[in-house]
């Protein structure tokens, strides 16, 4: 049972020393262990897992070799090991730890026993039985010795029976056997423990399976990765040839490629160059980048993105490449995109910027434009002042002198006037505000017209002609006033240029323009108005023998502000406007200005212009609109005439087109004989002054008279001397607006205007005619409700040497029209109870239909209208004058088409009704 | 009243006018009226100017009137007033009253009440303006006239 005992003891004590010894050992024998036995067992372990669990298209058996052969496999590996090694340090630490703080407790322990063994005092009869162990602490002996002591103390008060008899065998047997169940029991205690211990330590004793775990995970976690990544990897020998291939998106087996290069599997765009670039970085040595476009019949166009790095193996030799390539074709192609995009925009800015500058520079000239215009505007009324009060300074009495000075002041201001009139009139046409209208006029009469005022200023010995073929048409459909604009520019310009020599128009019919046809759209836009008529195009020659322009001032004639050249302008003056106006004007109406000039010779300017035809079945409607222009001596062979000249005689004398005489004043000649008594802007002249401005001398209509006509009516001279003399100064003042037009009244108060052509003979007949209406006196009828108006236009007329009837409405105008027979209405459009146009379209009715039946269902007292019926009036047409507070072309529309036959624009100006009154009274 | 001062008279005369024109208080037809003045109506712009004050006046106070009044609404008739005053106005020159008259009517074609108010305001303003330099303008005249009437014997 000792011996029992002793070994129970013993295993015990060897089991408590080992359990506290073995972490040591295990930690060192560890750590020795993988040191030296791990690569061996880590590969094989790699090798089993790869191939045993997830069979892959990636060539895993190669991998370990791969891993054997080269630096990376290596490092790889031993930074596996290291973090083995690094756990397992920690592992030992810890276990060490735990080491020290149980041997504490036992020591405490320990401490804690011998303390109660030494109270209980117990000695120790028994053979002490120490297993002697090399080296181990008294400690552990003195330990069990007491130990013992102690259980056989406690054993020792149990037996009180005698020594050596049964009683105390028996006792002492069973105290032995209570022993040795709680020997047993902590044997098995200790064999459990035991067990736990190889338990751990068997987990601890597998490095091996360890690191295979790692790998495990570091394997599947590569895998995870590799299956998700759109990415091929590869790894190719120094000749290129597949080892290795993982491919995402296998198009081919692995069978196909591996142990072949690029060029052998793929074919087409991309290929080569990868292959020379992976033969590149093979020979650099160095890893590198590049984007390649492969175009093969396997997978079509993409582009990849492909890694190529070197292989080294762990002598430092290259045996391959490592490859990696990322399919980049969406990339690209968003990039290309971004970057088409980012052009685009770029070009956009750009383009945004010139348009900005543009529309800064567009808005820049508007602003000029427009504040050239109001300015011009701005300075007319103020200016327009100073002229007014410059012609009422000029009928107050004035010594010669000052007369002269004040004359170079209006004439002054009148230029100024012009050309600020030119300058809005350019602003029109530019800003497009201009409206063209479309008369009938004769072009024969506005030929010989703009010829006729011209010559009427001429100071030069110019012969002025006029020469229009037989083609043309008597009557054509334009804006007569635009068109004699551009005469009179084109003509002054003439003049003004010319020393000596001729000036002429020549008119002619000429087919459609080539410019025309192109842009057929612009003639169609004057194709308007309802009129049908055919259209001609007519070509106008204004052309001189005068000073030419050279070739190269040619480009810039047309510009505005200039001229041909700086000596010109300053030797000629002008606004060089002139040139820039007509041009705008022609182009306007549709037609074309050109100009051909040869320098000393002469030049020419041409436009051409698309025309109506004119139907001239109604008369009474054609002398419409061209009447300050017509000299209303409608003889039929004026009307197709087609030459007309204008002369200059030494000793004739032309008029200046200055204030002109008043009614009154003057009979419808100029009564000038030869003698020295001249008058210069109306007021007479020092003989002696033989210069040629005392040459120049009031004409009466602005005409031409020769030197027989003077000598003719050389009688009158005396008393038009004499008359003004008398200082009638007021009557200048009111003809002072009249200045260039040219008309006066007669004495017998018939308005007739005056035109004294070289035509000497046509002079008696014209006498004889003047007379003959001169008996008649018109009767006019004005329809206005305005107070102040009537008194105006009654003031007017009575200046012009008429009286009128007044209506304040349109039944009232209605109804004097049908009591008695008037030769001309002038008719307030706006006016209340019914008004001018309302009015006028009855009158037109009665007209048409004899009766007023129209008037009386419109309302008008039927009774007056119906007791007057019996009145015959005569089938004429009554000219009916719109007066209108709105000059704007839809208002004049309105009136024509309301049956009126022409319109003045309120205020009404002397000037305007005098022009009125020369057209529609014969 | 010695007769010596007709041209310092006229020079003041035309010294109004001028700044008339200037500011644009008349226009041309203004000229237009005067020359229209001869011996056989020797008053003809006097009288014109009254009857344009007389009438003008009578207008006002209908506007003034048809403006006033709360249930007012008749716009067209206030058009019809204004057409008369910018035709008689327009016709002796008086522009700036025209204008504002042009200015008025327009407000008072779009029905704009206050606008309208405004409109009468600037007319009754514009037109005292006038009238108070027309009265200056005659008295010119008138002194002129007498001024210039003075003969002495020589």
């Amino acid at each position: 049972m000792v011996c029992e005992m002793e070994t129970d003891q013993i295993e015990e004590m060897d089991v408590e020393v080992l359990s506290s010894m073995w972490p040591e050992d295990v930690g060192t024998e560890a750590d020795k262990q993988f040191n030296v036995e791990k690569p061996a067992g880590d590969l094989d372990t790699l090798k089993e897992v790869t191939i045993e669990e997830k069979p892959t298209i990636a060539d895993l058996t190669r991998l370990p070799d791969l891993l054997n052969s080269t630096h990376q496999g290596t490092s790889q590996l031993t930074n596996l090991v290291k973090q083995w090694e690094y756990m397992q340090d920690n592992a030992v630490r810890l276990l060490r730890e735990e080491l020290k703080n149980l041997n504490r407790q036992r020591e405490e322990a320990e401490a804690k026993e011998l303390k109660i063994i030494e109270d209980y005092k117990f000695e120790s009869n028994e053979p002490e039985n120490v297993p002697v162990l090399d080296e181990t602490s008294d400690l552990f002996r003195k330990f069990r010795q007491k130990k013992r002591d102690a259980l056989i103390d406690s054993k020792k008060i149990e037996i009180d029976e005698e020594f050596d008899t049964v009683a105390y065998w028996k006792q002492k047997a069973l105290s032995l056997e209570k022993m040795l169940e709680a020997s047993t029991e902590r044997e098995r205690r200790l064999v459990e423990k035991l067990h736990e211990s190889l338990k751990t330590m068997e987990s601890h004793a597998a490095p091996v399976q360890e690191l295979t775990q790692n790998l495990k995970r570091a394997e599947g976690f590569l895998h995870f990765i590799l299956q998700n990544a759109p990415i091929v990897m590869g790894h190719q020998d120094k000749d290129l040839r597949y080892l290795f291939i993982y491919n995402k998106y296998p198009s081919l087996r692995e069978q196909d490629i591996l142990g072949k290069t690029d060029v052998e599997i793929f074919h087409g765009g991309g290929v080569k160059e990868s292959e020379d670039f992976k033969r590149e970085v093979l020979e650099k040595g160095k890893a590198s980048k590049r984007e390649i476009t492969f175009t093969t019949d396997l997978f079509g166009s993409k582009t990849f993105l492909i890694y190529v790095e070197p292989v080294y193996n762990k002598a430092g030799e290259k045996i391959g490449i490592n490859y990696m390539g990322m399919e980049v074709t969406d990339q690209v192609v968003k990039r290309e995109k971004m970057a088409k995009l980012r052009e685009d925009n770029a070009v956009r800015k750009a383009m945004e910027s010139e348009l900005n500058k543009t529309i800064h520079i567009t808005e820049e000239t508007m602003r000029a434009k427009q504040m050239l215009a109001t300015m011009s505007h701005e300075i007319r009324s103020p200016l327009s002042g100073v002229v007014g009060m410059a012609e009422i300074l000029s009928t107050t009495k004035l010594d010669k002198e000052q007369r002269q000075l004040l004359n170079v002041m209006i004439s002054s201001g009148d230029l100024v006037l012009q050309l600020i009139n030119d300058i809005l009139d350019l602003s029109k046409v530019e800003s497009g505000v201009m409206k063209l209208e479309a008369t009938k006029f004769r072009p024969r009469e506005v030929v010989k017209h703009v010829l006729q005022t011209a010559a009427a200023s001429l100071k030069k010995s110019l012969t002025l002609e006029g020469n229009i073929t037989d083609d043309v048409p008597i009557e054509v459909v334009g804006d007569v006033l635009r068109i004699r604009q551009i005469l009179t520019n084109l003509i002054s310009n003439a003049i003004k240029f010319t020393h000596d020599g001729h000036v002429g128009i020549k008119l002619q019919v000429i087919s459609e323009p080539s410019f025309a046809r192109d842009n057929a759209l612009n003639a169609d836009a004057e194709v308007d108005n309802g009129l049908t008529e055919t259209s001609v195009w007519i070509r106008c020659d204004v052309y001189d023998t005068g000073i030419g322009i050279p070739e190269n001032a040619l480009p810039c004639l047309f510009k505005k502000y200039m001229q041909a050249s700086a000596d010109h302008a300053r030797k000629y003056g002008g606004t060089g406007l002139g040139l820039a106006i007509c041009k705008q004007l022609v182009e306007l109406m549709g037609g074309q200005l050109t100009v051909t000039s040869r320098v000393n010779e002469g030049s020419t300017f041409t436009f051409i212009l698309p025309y109506k035809v004119a139907t001239s079945d109604d008369y009474s409607d054609d002398q419409d609109e061209f009447s300050d222009m017509t000299d209303h001596q409608s003889e039929p062979d004026d009307t197709t005439e087609g030459y007309f000249q204008f002369k200059p005689l030494l000793g004739s004398i032309y008029s200046n087109g200055g204030p002109a005489i008043s009614n009154g004043f003057l009979p419808h000649k100029v009564m000038l004989t030869t003698s020295p008594i001249k008058l210069i802007n109306g007021f007479v002249a020092d003989p002696s002054n033989n210069t040629g401005q005392s040459e120049i001398v009031q004409v009466e209509n602005g005409g031409y008279v020769d030197e027989t006509k003077l000598e003719t009516s050389s009688g009158h001279c005396p008393e038009s001397a004499h008359q003004y003399e008398n200082g009638n100064g007021r009557c200048f003042s009111k003809e002072s607006e009249s200045c260039s037009s040219s008309q006066a009244s007669s004495e017998g108060g018939t308005l007739e205007m005056e035109s004294e052509l070289t035509v000497s003979s046509q002079r008696e007949e014209e006498k004889a005619e003047t007379n003959l209406k001169e008996t008649s006196k018109p009767k006019i009828l004005l329809v206005e409700d305005n107070k102040i108006n009537i008194m105006v236009a009654k003031s007017m007329m009575k200046q012009l040497g008429h009286t009128m009837d007044i209506a304040n409405n349109g039944v009232e105008a209605i109804n004097a029209i049908n009591r008695s027979s008037y030769d001309l209405v002038l008719m307030d459009v706006c006016m209340p109870v019914l008004d001018g146009l309302k009015a006028t379209r009855l009158i037109r009715s009665y007209e048409e239909s004899g009766n007023w039946n129209a008037a009386i269902e419109a309302g008008v007292d039927k009774d007056i209208l119906e007791n007057e019926q019996v009145c015959v009036r005569s089938t004429n047409r009554l000219p009916i004058i719109a007066m209108t507070a709105n000059t704007l072309a839809e208002s004049s529309e309105e009136c024509y088409a309301n049956g009126m036959d022409s319109f003045i624009s309120k205020p009404v100006t002397l000037q305007k009704l005098r022009e009125c009154l020369q057209q529609y009274l014969h | 009243m010695l007769g010596l001062g007709v041209d310092r008279l006229q020079a003041d005369i035309n010294r109004l006018l001028a700044s008339l024109f200037h500011q644009g208080v008349l226009d041309e037809h203004f000229l237009q009226l005067q020359q229209l003045q001869d011996e056989t109506s020797p008053n003809f712009v006097y009288d014109v100017i009254n009857i344009y004050f007389d009438e003008s006046e009578k207008l006002l106070r209908n506007l003034r009137l048809l403006l006033v009044d709360r249930e007012f609404s008749d716009y067209k008739k206030i058009g019809l007033h204004l057409n008369q005053l910018v035709g008689s106005s327009s016709s002796i020159g008086a522009r700036r009253v025209r204008n504002v008259c042009v200015a008025f009517r327009s407000a008072s074609e779009l029905s704009n009440r206050p606008g309208c108010m405004r409109g009468l305001e600037v007319v009754e303003h514009e037109y005292h303006y006038l009238k108070n330099m027309m009265h200056e303008l005659f008295q010119l005249e008138q002194q002129r006239l007498l001024a210039a009437g003075v003969r002495y014997p020589v």
